[in-house]
């Protein structure tokens, strides 16, 4: 838990960073309109789609602060020695990384889908995936992050790793949002990314965590 | 008589096993190759429905069964790198890793190749080609992970980890896939229809599918014996090797 409060204290002092990573997103959902044309009905069909890639995207950038700066300073090699067993350390860095990053996002996402011009319980669908899927977007790309630790060239490389591991929570994502959209049950989806989340904040942390054994060796 | 597989763990032994492996693998890998095209090309029918353009599934459908049994490999051997600290293991992983590509690169682009006379477009967003697509994505990352690592072992596990959460989400991504391709029914082809074969062109590919594996054999054992001399290159035996003039 201390981990948590840590790193949302160090964001805290720090805003520029998740201000940053915010305005990436809503700068990408920005640029669709004005690179397909401002044609309503087809900015409503794309909509799910632009708002969870720009997500995925926006995610996966922050992921290089999640461990890097501890790396420098040391930081992550006391955590390693310390008694707590690191994968709860790893879970506690994401869930800090998911408030920091993903929750802006998942508040944001709601304005942006008015302006492609969302309906009402459209807007609804999309926010409570994004809630349900921005974790497991935290807790795959902490994989991602502890392997590309400290490695010249980190930042494309760790959009290489992740990316195809996203996939299964943009289908499903964005699925929902168009299920609804188009008259049709969305549980399913909202059902299967929760499992996703379930899973991956099991095995994930894990993963990470000797990830991290591997990159500070 | 018992044979020490562990002799066999240490590159040294395993260095001069394979390079007598190698000439037989590459033997029966060209013979097959030869057999497999003379089949598919002048013995197999032509097809009544597809024409002769049919006959690219001798190269195709090999090549898109090896691009996925030989990331399940590779994870294995990963894992196995990662799990007993086995040094030839996972620089068997490394050396299976471009081979994988490679073909699952030949897979897209043969399919390309033959969607466009049967479908009339290079590409659908098909459920079995995406997720080879994204199968390619996936062997590029491991392989672009463990080339930015310069530290071998450190690349090694590196490796493992990634290859191992790869393979837990490779069923995970192709059921999404398949679902979101059901989702989307376009005006899309259905490659799901596996057609009756003539058994000649059966007996074709899978003289082809045999001539893949012997060359992947032959490949990935050249180049773990490559891997081998360049991570060992401090040691005695290796400069034994270079004195003698045998590398």
């Amino acid at each position: 838990m201390w981990i948590i409060k840590r790193d949302l204290l160090l964001a805290v002092r720090r805003q520029a960073d998740v201000l940053t990573t915010l305005f990436f997103f809503i700068i990408v959902v920005s640029l669709f309109p004005l690179s397909v044309g401002p044609e309503m009905n087809m900015l409503r069909t794309m909509a799910p789609g632009v708002v969870w890639v720009a997500a995925l995207l926006a995610s996966m950038l922050s992921l290089g602060r999640m461990f890097s700066n501890d790396y420098l300073d040391g930081t992550l090699e006391q955590m390693l020695l310390s008694p707590q067993p690191l994968s709860l350390l790893v879970l506690g860095k994401a869930a800090a990384h998911w408030l920091v990053t993903g929750v802006p996002l998942v508040l944001m996402a709601p304005v942006l889908g008015i302006q492609y011009d969302l309906p009402g319980e459209a807007l609804l669908v999309l926010t409570a995936a994004l809630l349900l899927g921005t974790p497991v977007l935290s807790l795959i790309g902490a994989i991602g992050a502890a392997l590309t630790l400290g490695l010249r060239g980190g930042g494309v490389l760790v959009s290489l790793l992740v990316l195809p591991l996203y996939i299964p929570v943009l289908i499903f994502g964005a699925g929902a949002v168009e299920a609804n959209m188009s008259g049709m049950e969305f549980d399913a989806h909202l059902s299967l990314i929760g499992a996703f989340l379930l899973v991956s904040g099991v095995f994930a942390p894990w993963a990470a965590a000797s990830a991290l054994r591997v990159s500070l060796e | 008589m018992a044979i020490n597989w562990f002799k066999y763990s240490s590159p040294a032994s395993f260095y001069s096993l394979a390079g007598k492996m190698i000439p037989i693998f590459v033997f029966a890998a060209v013979a097959l190759l030869g057999v497999g095209l003379y089949v598919g090309f002048f013995v197999a029918p032509t097809d009544f429905q597809q024409g002769e353009a049919y006959r690219i599934i001798f190269i195709h459908v090999p090549a898109a069964w090896m691009s996925m049994f030989l990331y399940v490999v590779m994870a294995f051997w990963a894992g196995i790198g990662l799990a007993f600290n086995t040094r030839l293991s996972s620089m068997f992983a490394t050396a299976i890793a471009p081979t994988g590509a490679m073909f699952t690169f030949i897979a897209l682009w043969t399919g390309a190749l033959w969607g466009k006379p049967m479908w009339g477009t290079w590409w659908v967003w098909d459920a079995r080609l995406t997720s080879e697509l994204i199968l390619f994505f996936l062997y590029i990352g491991f392989m672009s992970l463990q080339a930015a690592i310069d530290d071998p072992r450190r690349a090694d596990k590196a490796g493992a980890i990634i290859a191992l959460v790869g393979v837990v989400n490779v069923p995970i991504i192709y059921f999404s896939v398949q679902w979101w391709n059901t989702l989307h029914q376009g005006a899309s082809v259905s490659v799901n229809q596996a057609p009756a074969m003539a058994s000649t062109m059966l007996t074709g590919m899978l003289i082809m599918v045999f001539a893949s594996w012997m060359y992947s054999i032959a490949v990935i054992l050249k180049r773990t014996r490559v891997i081998i001399l360049e991570r060992e290159s401090h040691t005695a035996w290796v400069a034994e090797l270079h004195k003698n003039g045998a590398i």
